[in-house]
Parts: structure tokens; sequence; C-alpha cells
């Protein structure tokens, strides 16, 4: 990674310097590496700037020397200086974590099979708690990507990482001082959708998949999806309408029939936080159940963790709009980037069910099964979206093969949104 | 109004400008009419009912309550749930349908109900026409043995045999002489082409005695002998016959059908390549003989079998509209559901033999949902995520009943559409079919374009030489796909390479003015490595304006001379690219890409799949780790989506190589699973009345 080459450039910082421990053996001349164990510099991707540091197992297993954290120190410094990102690509024993490094670029890269990231490893386990488990089980890729959510993605190997990391880099701003980027796009913008009328299956019981509409509608079907293995009930990532890069959050009827649950709660405020930091306007398709009710969840604090993303997309100001596609039931419903968070357009398509709950649930609380009639009177009354309509809750009742071409138009409208909440030193999350 | 009729050109009949016709036509038939089926033949029979000033109704089943049959129709009524034995095939249903809407006729399309002497006896009790032949067509052209009489009656050439025991092979002799070879000789009892043997001479017919008898007294104990005339190279191709309720019945000239698969036609075209005008007459006028003696009313079709001598052989007769009923409109210019409506109505034909001609040339190929590299065609199941019928391109018809977005379930047939094209003689027609097949969008299921293509390009398809056999002698080990000369494939690399930096170049391209600027990349050349099936080619691209010169670099020399030169808009957006290479004009069809560098193309029909790398990537890619195969031996996954039928092991079995393990069935064909290996059962994943998807986990073994 060190080879110059004229058309790839890349300007290496410290070269020369070198560890200065001369404890344990280290001081000999061949226990001197010229630039320690980490690469830093800067560079171009796709002519944009960014700043990348990358551990080096080679030199000391790449653990953390105090020349190694001063480097990347130095390219973090100068990177928050110009308002350009670093990225970090670690590779490291980690044996003294010293200087409180944090990289700025906060998703972290993970390869299957040969990746294992922990706080302790599988013998400090075994000998504190008694528990058998691999380092593949305590820390690797699947663990982080599926179970813990510490990893947003994982891929085959460093290449196939870099190349994908391009490909994301390439959606984002260069700092939160930047708009979000908007790329050459070939994809009309007044494209119709026409399968998306008859995507949402007649039965609200039966299940579709968020994916398909989220495809159908982006720039050329692209969708770089987040955490694709984590809390599968909600799905998040880029994608950009006419050119522009969007965040989009949606409820996976696929998966728990898209309900909220602690870890989706958190694996979506996380991500409107995020994108409301960089400047990127969210698009969220609701089809939510509610939340997931039970001792877990309420044990877990479903209350707090669901206050997250409620919090999220109520501090949030960049543009914000909003489809539902068809259940919107209760709490779920003001949660998911609803008109009462400060939405700025909300939509929804014919399908759609703005209600307190399901209408069977509903009749059940109020007549306690007596009445036979009041299920069907129920849904005439709340299992379409006129009601919210009605109130101004919704904007409007679109057809849903018009859903991109209204996107498009609310964007271009939106850009110059400016909106801004009370001065506080900083907002106070529920975490 | 004769006249105007039989001129009706191809673009009539694609239902372009018909309002104008309609004065003409508009003679009292029916009110409304019902359509007792589903897809793209109950879409086809509204259009025609459309331009005749006809209500139509559809029926449906839940699943298909979006379908584009019932938009199209005045009135939908939903008869049952998906399966078809309680919707499409639920006379009850239909009948009540028939009552509420007050439908005056009903026509049955094809399959389901259109053969169904009952139905057709239970719409005349109520009073409603049936738009087809009567009940007794219908029963005495069912009946294989029936039918074959009343033919050899009507003196339509049946397929000359003898069934009985045979004293000695002097008698043996005798029968084969009066049949004339070749024969067959197989013991009467022996199924199928069990034990059957061809004789070509009056040598080979003793010998073939000699072994028939003995196998029919050991194996069978029956002394029956069968000898019947061996059709050599069959070909399937059958006579269009309409005809009306006043004795008058038309032959509408042949179809060629000898392309199939598991006896179901793939490809069909009219006229045949293999018919004279005489053998053309002789077979029409002999289908038309077998009508009138069955007092057949409505079009039907009247199969034949013709060997290589042009000798032609009855088959039987379908007594409905067929699948391929397009070719012969586009040859004739007649709309046959028209006539067929007109018909049932009780007018008489409106044309007379002479006014039947031979316009042109018309194909048609069947797309079907399915994956033709699997016994040249599994079934999928799928959303179309995307779909465009390639109507841009000129003379081509699409008869189809789904749309993007539609699904392909497992309850009915898995065919997407008719793809049919019309050209001045046949090689205009092929060559139309060729593009057409290029600019069809096809995505989300796989589909059998790649075979399709290969069939109408293949030299023995191009000069008709074709049999029934046509497919398992061609692909003797089964369809591959497109096999890429060498100068497809660097036509392929080129492209594809051409496309990548394509690409790559687009993502530089910001609008508006960044607070950091973006340096302008001055590369104006790519050195890539290219992955296509086994092999890695180094591809060097340099770019001028659109278009790209990528150059195939050899891995011993360092510059091989073959360069070309690549030009396309490269609409990354659009799902077709028209791409010019060295001059030649190719649409291709970019599948999907991804950051990885993989890429899959459809080139010439064949979705081909690629990974396109930098160079330097492709170097460093030496240094990762490899990933462990997977031993595809010991586990058994799903090569379709379908419903577990049975599942014959459990966990602990000992099961031998080649030994069932699970029967899955998808759209009504039964699939045995068996075990690629000999070994003890891990792990079963399924259980009878499970659905399945392609791929999943079925059986494991230790």
């Amino acid at each position: 990674s060190r080879k110059k080459n004229k058309r790839i450039y890349f300007d290496e910082y410290d070269m020369f310097v070198e560890h200065r421990c001369s404890d344990f053996g280290m001081d000999s001349s061949k226990n001197k590496y010229p630039g320690d164990s980490v690469v830093t510099g800067r560079g171009r991707i796709n002519g944009r700037l960014a700043y990348v540091f990358s551990q080096d197992f080679t030199v000391f297993g790449g653990s953390l020397s105090g020349a190694h954290a001063q480097k990347i120190c130095k390219v973090m410094d100068q990177a928050a200086m110009v308002g350009a990102p670093v990225i970090g690509l670690n590779d490291s024993g980690g044996a003294r974590i010293q200087e409180g490094v944090e990289s700025l670029a906060g998703y972290a890269d993970i390869f299957l099979d040969t990746s294992y990231l922990f706080i302790t490893g599988p013998d400090v386990v075994k000998s504190v708690t008694n528990e058998d488990v691999t380092q593949e089980q305590l820390g690797g890729a699947k663990t982080h990507t599926s179970v813990s959510g510490v990893a947003h993605r994982a891929f085959e190997n460093d290449i196939d990482a870099l190349l994908n990391l391009r490909e994301f880099f390439n959606y984002l701003p260069l700092s939160n001082r930047d708009p979000a980027p908007v790329r050459e796009c070939h994809d009309p913008s007044d494209r119709l959708v026409p399968e998306l009328d008859m995507l949402v299956p007649i039965e609200s019981t039966k299940a579709y998949d968020m994916l398909d509409i989220i495809h159908s509608i982006a720039d050329e079907r692209e969708f770089f999806e987040i955490m694709p293995s984590y809390a599968r009930n909600i799905v998040v990532g880029f994608a950009r309408m006419n050119g522009r890069t969007v965040g989009i959050v949606g409820n996976q009827p696929k998966v728990a029939s898209g309900c909220l649950d602690i870890n989706s709660s958190v694996k979506g405020a996380r991500f409107v936080r995020f994108c409301d930091a960089f400047n990127i306007p969210l698009i969220t398709f609701v089809d939510v159940p509610g939340f997931l009710p039970g001792t877990a969840q309420e044990y877990g604090g479903i209350i707090r963790h669901g206050a997250k993303l409620l919090f999220a997309f109520a501090e949030a100001t960049v543009p914000k709009i909003t489809i539902i596609t068809r259940k919107a039931y209760g709490g779920a419903y003001d949660v998911m980037s609803s008109k009462h968070l400060r939405g700025d357009a909300n939509y929804a398509w014919p399908t759609a069910e703005v209600a307190v709950m399901g209408a069977k649930g509903a009749v059940q609380i109020i007549f306690r099964g007596k009445e036979a009639d009041a299920e069907a009177e129920y849904v005439d009354k709340f299992a379409n979206p006129f009601p919210a309509a009605m109130r101004g809750f919704v904007d409007d009742i679109i057809q849903p093969s018009t859903t991109r071409v209204r996107i498009c138009h609310d964007l271009d409208v939106l850009a110059s949104k400016t909106q801004s909440s009370p001065w506080k030193k900083h907002a106070n999350i529920p975490l | 109004t004769c006249q105007h009729v039989s001129s009706l050109d191809l673009k009539n009949l694609c239902f372009v400008h018909l309002s104008r016709f309609l004065l003409f036509f508009s003679l009292q038939t029916f009110e409304k009419l019902l359509i007792a089926n589903r897809g793209e033949i109950a879409c086809r029979v509204i259009k025609t009912c459309k331009k005749m000033g006809i209500k139509t109704v559809a029926i449906h089943s839940d699943v298909d309550a979006n379908a584009v049959h019932v938009k199209m129709a005045d009135e939908a009524v939903c008869v049952g749930p998906a399966p078809t034995s309680k919707s499409y095939l639920n006379m009850d249903a239909i009948m009540e349908v028939i009552k509420k809407t007050r439908a005056q006729a009903v026509h049955p399309g094809y399959g389901f109900l259109s053969e169904n002497k009952e139905f057709a006896r239970r719409l005349a009790s109520e009073g409603v026409t049936f738009i087809g032949p009567d009940t007794h067509a219908i029963q005495a052209m069912g009946d294989k043995i029936e039918s074959k009489l009343l033919a050899k009656n009507a003196k339509v050439n049946t397929i000359p045999g003898f069934d009985g025991v045979v004293k000695d092979a002097d008698e043996a002799v005798r029968i084969a002489r009066e049949i004339g070879y070749p024969v067959m000789i197989k013991a009467s009892a022996g199924g199928g082409g069990k034990g059957m043997r061809i004789a070509w001479d009056d040598e080979e017919t003793r010998e073939g005695f000699r072994f028939s008898s003995q196998e029919a007294a050991s194996s069978f104990g029956d002394d029956r002998l069968l000898i019947e005339k061996f059709i050599d190279n069959p070909r399937h191709i059958e006579i269009q016959v309409l005809a009306d309720k006043h004795g008058n019945a038309l032959w509408l000239n042949e179809r060629e059908c000898s392309i199939q698969r598991r006896n179901q036609k793939v490809v069909e075209e009219a006229p045949s390549t293999f018919l004279d005008p005489e053998t053309r007459r002789a077979m029409g006028e002999q289908a038309v003989a077998l009508a009138k003696a069955v007092k057949y009313s409505s079009a039907g079709t009247v199969e034949f079998l013709v060997d290589s001598s042009k000798n032609f052989y009855f088959l039987e007769m379908n007594t409905r509209l067929q699948v391929e009923h397009p070719v012969t409109e586009c040859i004739t210019g007649l709309d046959l559901v028209q006539e067929m409506i007109r018909v049932a109505k009780g007018y008489p034909l409106r044309h007379k033999q002479a006014d039947i001609p031979i316009n042109g040339w018309a194909v048609e190929c069947r797309v079907y949902a399915e994956d033709p590299y699997k016994s040249f065609g599994l079934p999928s199941i799928g959303k179309l995520s995307q779909y465009q019928e390639p109507l841009h391109v000129p003379s081509v018809r699409v008869d189809s009943g789904i749309q993007q977005g539609s699904d392909i379930s497992i309850y009915y047939d898995p065919m997407i559409s008719k793809l049919i094209t019309y050209g001045s003689n046949r090689a205009e027609a092929l060559k139309r079919m060729e593009e057409a097949l290029d600019n069809y969008v096809i995505r989300g299921v796989a589909h059998n374009i790649s075979l399709l293509r290969e069939v109408i390009i293949h030299p023995r398809f191009v000069q008709g030489d074709i049999s029934t056999k046509f497919l398992p002698e061609v692909y003797p080990d089964g369809f591959k796909g497109h096999k890429l000369t060498d100068l497809e494939r660097r036509e392929l690399l080129a492209t594809a390479a051409s496309l990548y930096v394509a690409e790559q170049l687009r993502s530089q391209r910001f609008l508006g003015t960044p607070r950091i600027p973006i340096a302008k990349s001055k590369q104006s050349s790519w050195e890539l490595s290219v992955r296509l099936g086994d092999g890695i080619y180094p591809v060097a691209v340099s770019k001028d304006g659109s278009s790209f010169s990528p150059c195939l670099v050899s891995q011993q020399v360092e510059v091989d001379g073959m360069k070309l030169n690549v030009t396309s808009e490269w609409n990354l957006a659009s799902p077709l690219l028209s791409v010019t290479i060295d001059g030649t004009q190719r649409t291709i069809q970019r599948l999907s890409r991804n950051a990885s560098g993989d890429t899959s193309i459809q080139f010439l029909g064949t979705v081909y799949k690629l990974q396109i790398l930098t160079k330097v990537a492709a170097e460093l890619s030496k240094y990762m780790p490899e990933k462990a195969a997977e031993d595809t031996s010991s586990i058994l996954r799903s090569p379709m989506p379908g419903a577990v039928v049975a599942v014959s092991v459990k966990p602990g079995d000992m099961v031998s190589e080649g030994q069932e393990i699970c029967v899955i069935e998808a759209m009504k064909m039964q699939n045995s699973m068996i075990a690629a290996k000999t070994g003890k059962v891990k792990a079963v994943h399924c259980k009878a009345g499970d659905t399945v998807g392609e791929g999943d986990l079925l059986v494991e073994l230790e």
C-alpha cells in the first residue's frame, strides 16, 4: 500500500516516524520500522478528498504505540480542520489502547471468517465466566453483523471491503458542513413505477418485501443497505433520488410483521441521527403494526429504546418525507416520521390504515367480543387513509406508481429547507 | 365486406386502429361474453371482444385479483381460491357467475374447460352459447379410438398398423410390406417404447419378429404383437381449420410445431418450410374432410405427424383455439377469435378457400418463466421486478397476460408470453425474432430467452431441418447456453469493460460546486482484469468521447493486436443498452452489478457472469484467503420452487447413491430428488406438504 503510483495519488504522512519505546528488547536496530505499525495519509476517492489510516499487522501485529497513535491523531486533526472524512482500516492486536482514538467515519467494516472483534478474548471469558466460546462465536463477522449490531456490514475480504467502501463513500458528504452530494443520474425523475400499484397484498396479514418498494423507487434500483443482517424488521440504508443521496428507513413486513422492537428502534435511531448529522434527507416507508409486546421487550426497556427513534426523527431537521404503504398503528405510527414529528411531506397509499390498532384487536377491547358487526364498522372507519387525511396528518393520498415522482419533486423543493431547534448545549436523547 | 377481411393485415390484428372496422363488423353477435380462462388467452379474447363491441366478463381466482385480464374486462368475478380445481375448473361457480352477469356466451380459451363436454352441455342446457364446437364433436375427437375410426372413414391418413397374433416370420414380413417400410415391431403389452424394434427391410422384420414374440411370450405372457409404420424423424405439423354450422369448412394452412420439449411446443411457425403446395393441399383437404365428418363448427386443429418423405398421418384433432394460433392469423390476416364468435352466433363463413392466403412468414416463441439449463426448462416463480415487451421492434406481436410487478405463481402455467414476429419471408421473421428476444426485458424470474434464441439461430433450424427430436439431438447433454466464439467473447469482454469504465467515470461526476473542489481525473486509460467463466482476461481500455477502445492484452505478450471500438450512449439506468462494437450493433442487458465488481450481462440471449477488477485489485486478490467450497454431494437443495410431496428418508437412514430422497412438485410436475452419494442421513429439513424455494436445503448427509 505504500507503493507510489502516479495515477492513484496517495500522499503518505509520517513515513519516518519510529516507535520510541526501548523496554523489553524493543530498542535494537532490528526492531525499528520506519512509519511504525500504521500507514497514514490522504488521497482522493472519485476525485473527492479523504484521509486514511491503515494499521499494519506485519509490524508488531499492528499494535498501538505512542507513535502509532500520534500518526492517527495527526490525520484526524487535519481532516477535522479541512472538513474531510477519515477512513480507518483496523487490523491490530490492540495491545495498548492509550490515547482514546476514535474514528470519525463511524462505520466499521469487518471481514467474514478472518476478522474478530471483542473486549476480552475466549480465554479470558473461559477463566472468568467458565463459558466455552470460539473466537468466531464471540466476535466474528456473523456475531457482530447479526447479533450484536457492532458491525454494519461484513465483506468477503479486504479488497471486497475496500471496493464497497468506495461505493459507500460516494453517498456521503465530505463533512457535516456539506449538503448531501448529487451525482449525475440517468434515471428519469418522472419515471412511473406501475408495479407499486399492486405490490401491497389485499390481505392485510400477508407479507411483502419492503426492499421491492425501495429498489423500484430508487435511482437505478440501487440501495446500499446498512446492517442488513441485524434487526431485519427494519430496513435502513442509502439510495439516490434524481442523483441526490437520501437515507431510507422502512419497516420490513417480511420479518416479524415489521414491528418495532428494541433492536430495530435503536438501529433506526442511529441511522436517522447519522443522516441528520450529515444533511442527508430522510425517506420513511411505513408499514408497522405496532411495538412488539411482551415481558422480554418491556423488561428490556422498549419504552426507552423506542423513544430513541421517536427522538431521532423529531430532532432531525433534514427534509423528511414519509409514505404510509399499509399499517400505521398506534404509537409506532407516531414514531415513524409522522406529521407530528415535523414531517415535511407525509403521504399515504390507498392501502394505508392509520389507526390506534388493527380492527380485530380494537373491537375485542371495546366490546369484549360481544359485538359481531363492530369489526366491519371499525374497518370501514379506520382501515383506510381518509380519517388521517381529513385531519391533515397525511398531506395527500397518492397513487403508489407516482411515489417516485412525488419524492423527487419534494426533494427539489425541500433542498432549501431551513429549520432550527431551540438553543441547547446538546440534545438529550434517552440513552 | 369479405374483401376487407382478407386484406386485414398484421397491423390490424395487433389491434391498432380497429375502431374503424367496428362499423363493418358490428353484426349482431353477443352483448356480453364470459371468458372462462386467465392469462394471455383471456386478454387475447377480450381484445377481439372490445373491437366487436362485446362486453366482457372475466373470472379469476383470489390470487389473480390484480391480473391483467381482470383489469381489461368490463366485469370480473372471483370464482374461488388459487388451485385451478377450485377456481378455473369450478364449473358450479362459473355457471353461477354466468347467471349473475347474464353473459350470453362463453369463450373457454385453451386448457381448463375448453374441451370439457360436460361444461359445453351445461352451457347448452342453460341456453348459453359455447364458443367452440358442439358436444358431439368434442366427445368424438376427445376419444383416441373413436377419432381414429372417424378419421379412417373420412379417408384421412392414419398411421397404418396391425395389432394381434402374428403366426410366423413370413406373416410378419407380409404385414410389414403391406404397411410399407420402415416399420416398428413390439409386444402389444409392452408400454411406451419398451422393447421396440425398427425394421427397414424383410430381414430386419424377421429378426424383429423373433425377438419381440419371444419377449411378448416370456415377459408379458401375451403373444400379441404390434406392427406399425415407423415414422422416422417425425415433424409435428398441424392444420388450422375453421368451420361453420352450415356445413362449410376451410383450412387455414399449416403450423410447424416440431420444436418441443417434453411434448410441449416451444417454437412454432407458419407456414412450414417442409410442405410443398401439393402436400399442403392434401393435408388441408383431409383436415376439412374430417371436420365435415364430425359436423365440426368453430376453429379447430388437426394434428399430423409428417415423415421425412412427406407422408403424413393423422394424430389427433384439438377442438379449441390453439396456443399458437397467432402465427396463422399473421399469415392469413384472419382474426380467429372473431371468426369463432361469428360462427358460434350462427353466421356462415365469409371466406372461400381461395381467399385464404399465405402472406409472408410468422414465427412464435413461447416465453416461459423457467430455467432452460435444467432439462430444457424447470419452472421458476417470483415477481416480475422489471418487465418490458419488445414492442418497439417492428412487426412484433406479444400476447401476454402479465405486466411489471405480476407474480408468476406455482398454481398456473409458467408462460410469460407468446412472442410473435412477422416478415415478408422466413429470414426476415427470424431476424426480427432475434432482435425482439434481445430487446425483451424480463427480471425477477428465470426465463427461457437463451434457449429460444439459440434454437432460432441454430443452422439446422435456419435450414428447416427439424423434427420433434430437435432439442435432445442438438443438445444431447442438456442446454448449456450460447457458446461464445472467440470474436463474441472479445465483444463481450470489451463491452463489459467499457461499461465498467463508463460507470467509473459517472461515479466521479457530481453536480453543484462542492466546498472542497473535486479533483478532475485525467485518467484516459484503464487496465482491467475480467473474469469470465474459468478464464481471466486482461483488458486495457482507452476512452474517446462516448466510445471506448478496449484492447485485449494477452498474458504473455504486452499488447495483443485485437482492438475493438465500442460505442454507446451508456445510459446506466436503461435496462436495454444498445452498443456498437466495431460497427456491429448489439442490444445487451446488464442485469446486475455490485461494488465487488460482479456483473451479469445478457449477451446474445445468454446471461454471463463476469467479475471486473482493476489490474491492481486483481493482483492483490492473490493474497486473499480462499473460501472453502461447500461440499454439494452431502447436501440436497431444491432445484426449483415447489411443494414437497413425499420424503422417503429420516435421519439416521442409510441411502445409496441415486436413491430417491424426496419428491418435489412444481407446476404439476413431480421431480424425484436423488442422493448424490452413499451415506447416512444427517438431517431432514423438509416434510411432505412444505413449500420450498429454489436453493432451499432439503436433506443433509453425513
